[in-house]
């Protein structure tokens, strides 16, 4: 009891005296363990929707269509037919007329996968009207995400293959996905369209019809509801096994398919937010483990005190262990109050379904698990510096000898001929190669953060965006989660860089202060610790590049890979060292004006 | 009386009120070209702040020094960098090697600051660690190092760069008896050489060595005495190190 109590007093007692680590401690931690919730929390959240439009629309259980067969001929109604009365059908709604169009409107130029609808409402799949009213002779009803997308509502005209239409109404439908989803079922438009995911119009199927060309051939889609419709997956999957050979054989889609890729979006920013979550984590470890070093090497006397007076090495150990997993118990806890209140912001199902997603919930399993990553990186950052203090000898620990630095003899012996900032750096960085390794990690994981988003944007620029073309609305919101991401990675990153440039000033204050006595200016000492903090962010900028397209191409949910311009890489590589410089040119000049006198008189280690 | 490094009116005083510290109160202090001044008084009494004033590591808060007939305590940092690698050669108590640097390395430090090419400035290095008797240690550690081998690796370090100046701060401090008879010697032929050498110390055998003794207490000057051992007698005897 004694020695918890006594544990506890100096953890308080600690803490209290080093508030500014501590803060930025828990800010470390924190960002890592808000993100991780984010991303556990959102999983699921959008089958709600779903299911709402489903039922508000009579929602197939099967979508079959047909399209044009390989030698481009149009798709044949009859193939559907037989669906009608198949084994396990109880209604239909279809056949129904299915070609694409380009689409101008609302200033963009788009694909419409335009669907021949008429007559009294079917028994499958009755789009439900949001605005306006139905289909009849040049006037259209878009799938209403689409028409968000374009900025187009009831009442505005568009173009479809050139021909004007009114926008007579806007609609949902669970038949298929939600704008910029729809071609689970298959798209066969030409090349003659414009790139991009097309979206859903309905016409009447007359207008539908007079939309093939001989490049835009006709396809039929037709709306199915089972006997059982939990197994509608099972079903589709097995009718597509025993006749799927090209696209003029029915295809078949469940609505299990369709309800998941609706709820695309919100399952993609999970991936992306689990992604930024290790690597926030990643982050982190680097922060704590920089700082508990920087405690640790503060701490030394503290250490030998403590070791005098009876307190067993291990006793050492705990304290700062103890320490840190305090802070880590209280970073998880702020992560999972700001994860559970961000969540509502990045669970918008979006205009192509009806109502809002539920709130998301802390299942234990998820305070269970973000509790346990906060605890693991305290752990893993602190468990060194923490044996390392509780090895250290009584006596040393008393004189307050820090660990001798690395020699590297090919370090040295090159950067002779170097010119003097440059050798200073040099030799600083080599002193103590796991800090500069630290320090090129935490670089490597912002600057693969920065090149997985200037992927995502190449990619805009490479598929949308030329010419006035729609921007998929998907990849808008992963491009905001990744960049918000990038954001905590970015100042993460500087809270490291800081702390790792003054760690470096504090081990190499009586190496600053012996090369300033030696004649070296503090000029040339300032830009020498700078130079040590640039070489490994330059190491990490290079390792960075791979490492983005790499998260980039493990997030990129079956789009095509683009890659960013050279330029822009080159930039980001070239522009990292300079801005890490910038970073440490504060806290390296302060160390390089304090005077050389007291810190060699004092004999600081 | 010509002159390569004088002080006047110089000094140095450290916090306020209750707690200040009249670290050097208005010292004035001439030494001549080839001559070994030895400062000596108890611990405390601002011989070291002294050294470091006259150095260029520490500034003035009255008072002028000139070095070379140029007054330096007004000097930039930059210039004070200059003067200190090419000028002034330090030599410490704890010797301050950079623990993960050889002891041809530690020496050739100053030379690769100053701009010199990597041949010449360990070419140098090795002629100073000869001249130092550690020619066959110059690839090691300074843990690797007795204290007295240390201290000569500082000493050769301190020469890298021909300077003025050679200031000392208890560079015995540190020794056992045979190391500081090592030192000494090296000393003795350094003044032998002509090398202008400031010596502080608390310690009187040290002391005896000089060409002028200097006594200071509480941040003065008390008292000035010129010898006549410091050149011409046995070091080691004067010292009271040998029989």
């Amino acid at each position: 009891m004694g020695r918890l109590l006594l544990i506890a007093r100096l953890v308080v007692r600690d803490l209290r005296h080093r508030p500014s680590e501590a803060v930025l401690l828990l800010l470390a931690i924190t960002a890592a363990a808000s993100t991780l919730t984010l991303g556990l929390v959102l999983h699921g959240v959008t089958n709600g929707p779903y299911q709402r439009t489903r039922e508000a629309t009579a929602g197939p259980d099967v979508v079959a269509m047909v399209g044009p067969g390989d030698n481009n001929q149009p798709g044949v109604r009859a193939n559907l037919l037989p669906l009608e009365k198949a084994r396990g059908i109880t209604a239909h709604g279809g056949p129904y007329p299915v070609t694409f169009a380009a689409l101008r409107g609302g200033g963009y130029l788009s694909v419409a996968m335009v669907e021949g609808r008429d007559g009294p409402p079917p028994a499958v799949d009755r789009p439900l009207l949001t605005a306006g009213s139905w289909v009849r002779p040049r006037a259209v009803v878009l799938e209403r995400s689409f028409a968000a997308a374009l900025g187009v509502g009831v009442g505005s005209h568009i173009t479809l293959n050139g021909r004007s239409f009114l926008v007579s109404g806007i609609a949902v439908s669970a038949a298929l996905p939600p704008y910029p989803g729809i071609c689970v079922a298959g798209c066969w438009e030409g090349p003659g369209l414009p790139a991009g995911q097309p979206g859903l119009v309905w016409t009447t199927p007359r207008d539908a019809e007079s939309m093939s060309t001989p490049t835009e051939k006709l396809g039929w889609l037709i709306n199915l509801d089972l006997a059982s419709p939990a197994a509608a997956a099972s079903y589709a999957a097995a009718y597509d096994d025993a006749n799927f050979k090209s696209w003029s054989a029915p295809y078949l889609v469940s609505w299990q398919d369709v309800g998941s890729q609706a709820g695309r979006t919100v399952s993609i920013e999970q991936q992306v937010l689990l992604v930024g979550s290790w690597l926030l984590g990643l982050l982190a470890v680097a922060s704590v483990a920089v700082l508990a070093g920087g405690r640790m090497a503060g701490q030394v006397r503290r250490v030998g005190l403590l070791k005098a007076v009876g307190a067993s090495p291990g006793l050492v150990a705990v304290v700062l262990l103890a320490e840190h997993l305090v802070l880590a118990l209280a970073a998880a806890a702020i992560g999972l109050a700001l994860g559970w209140l961000a969540a509502p912001l990045l669970t918008s199902p979006g205009a192509g379904l009806l109502g809002s997603a539920g709130p998301p919930s802390l299942t234990p399993s998820t305070v269970g698990l973000v509790a346990a990553v906060a605890l693991t990186v305290a752990v893993v950052a602190t468990v060194l510096p923490a044996i390392r203090g509780a090895r250290m000898s009584t006596v040393q620990a008393l004189a307050g000898d820090t660990r001798p630095p690395k020699r590297r003899p090919l370090v040295t012996r090159l950067s002779a001929r170097l010119p003097v900032p440059v050798l200073i750096g040099t030799r600083l960085a080599a002193r103590r190669p796991r800090r500069a390794l630290l320090s090129a990690a935490s670089v490597l994981v912002t600057v693969a953060g920065v090149v997985a988003v200037l992927t995502v944007h190449a990619r805009f620029d490479s598929t949308f965006g030329a010419g006035g073309q729609l921007i998929n609305p998907l990849d808008n919101r992963i491009s905001q989660v990744m960049s918000v991401i990038t954001v905590a990675l970015v100042v993460l990153s500087v809270v490291n860089a800081l702390l790792i440039t003054w760690a470096t000033v504090l081990d190499a204050r009586r190496s600053s202060a012996l090369t300033r006595a030696l004649g070296a200016t503090p000029g040339q000492v300032s830009a020498g610790l700078a130079v040590a903090q640039m070489l490994p962010a330059l190491a990490g900028a290079i390792a960075g590049i791979p490492a983005g397209l790499l998260l980039y191409a493990s997030v990129r949910h079956g789009d095509t890979m683009a890659y960013p311009p050279a330029w822009w890489l080159a930039c980001v590589v070239l522009a990292t060292p300079v801005v890490v410089g910038a970073l440490t040119v504060v806290p390296s000049q302060l160390a390089a004006r304090t005077g050389v006198s007291p810190v060699l008189q004092a004999g600081v280690g | 009386m010509t002159t390569v490094l004088s002080a006047r009116g110089l000094r140095k005083w450290y916090g306020k009120g209750d707690g200040l510290v009249r670290a050097v109160r208005d010292v004035d202090l001439e030494v001549a070209p080839g001559e070994t001044v030895a400062i000596m008084g108890p611990s405390g009494c601002g011989k070291s702040t002294l050294l470091h004033l006259l150095g260029g590591l520490d500034r003035p808060d009255a008072g002028e020094i000139k070095l070379a007939g140029r007054r330096i305590d007004e000097l930039g940092e930059r210039a004070l960098a200059r003067l200190r690698r090419d000028a002034v050669g330090f030599v410490f108590q704890s010797f301050h090697l950079m623990d993960e640097l050889t002891a041809v390395e530690n020496v050739e430090l100053p030379a690769l600051l100053a701009g010199r090419s990597p041949r010449t400035a360990r070419r140098r290095a090795i002629e100073l660690l000869d001249r130092t008797g550690l020619g066959d240690r110059a690839g090691f550690l300074p843990s690797a190092l007795s204290g007295g081998q240390r201290q000569r690796v500082a000493v050769a370090r301190a020469l890298a760069n021909d300077p003025l100046v050679v200031l000392a701060d208890e560079p015995t401090g540190n020794l056992d008896s045979t190391a500081t008879l090592d030192v000494l010697r090296l000393f003795d032929d350094l003044h032998e050489a002509g090398q202008t050498l400031v010596i502080v110390t608390h310690d009187s055998r040290i002391a005896a060595t000089a060409d002028r003794l200097i006594s200071m207490r509480d941040g003065e000057f008390t008292d000035e005495t010129r010898l006549t051992g410091g050149t011409t007698g046995s070091l080691g005897k004067l010292a009271g190190l040998e029989s």
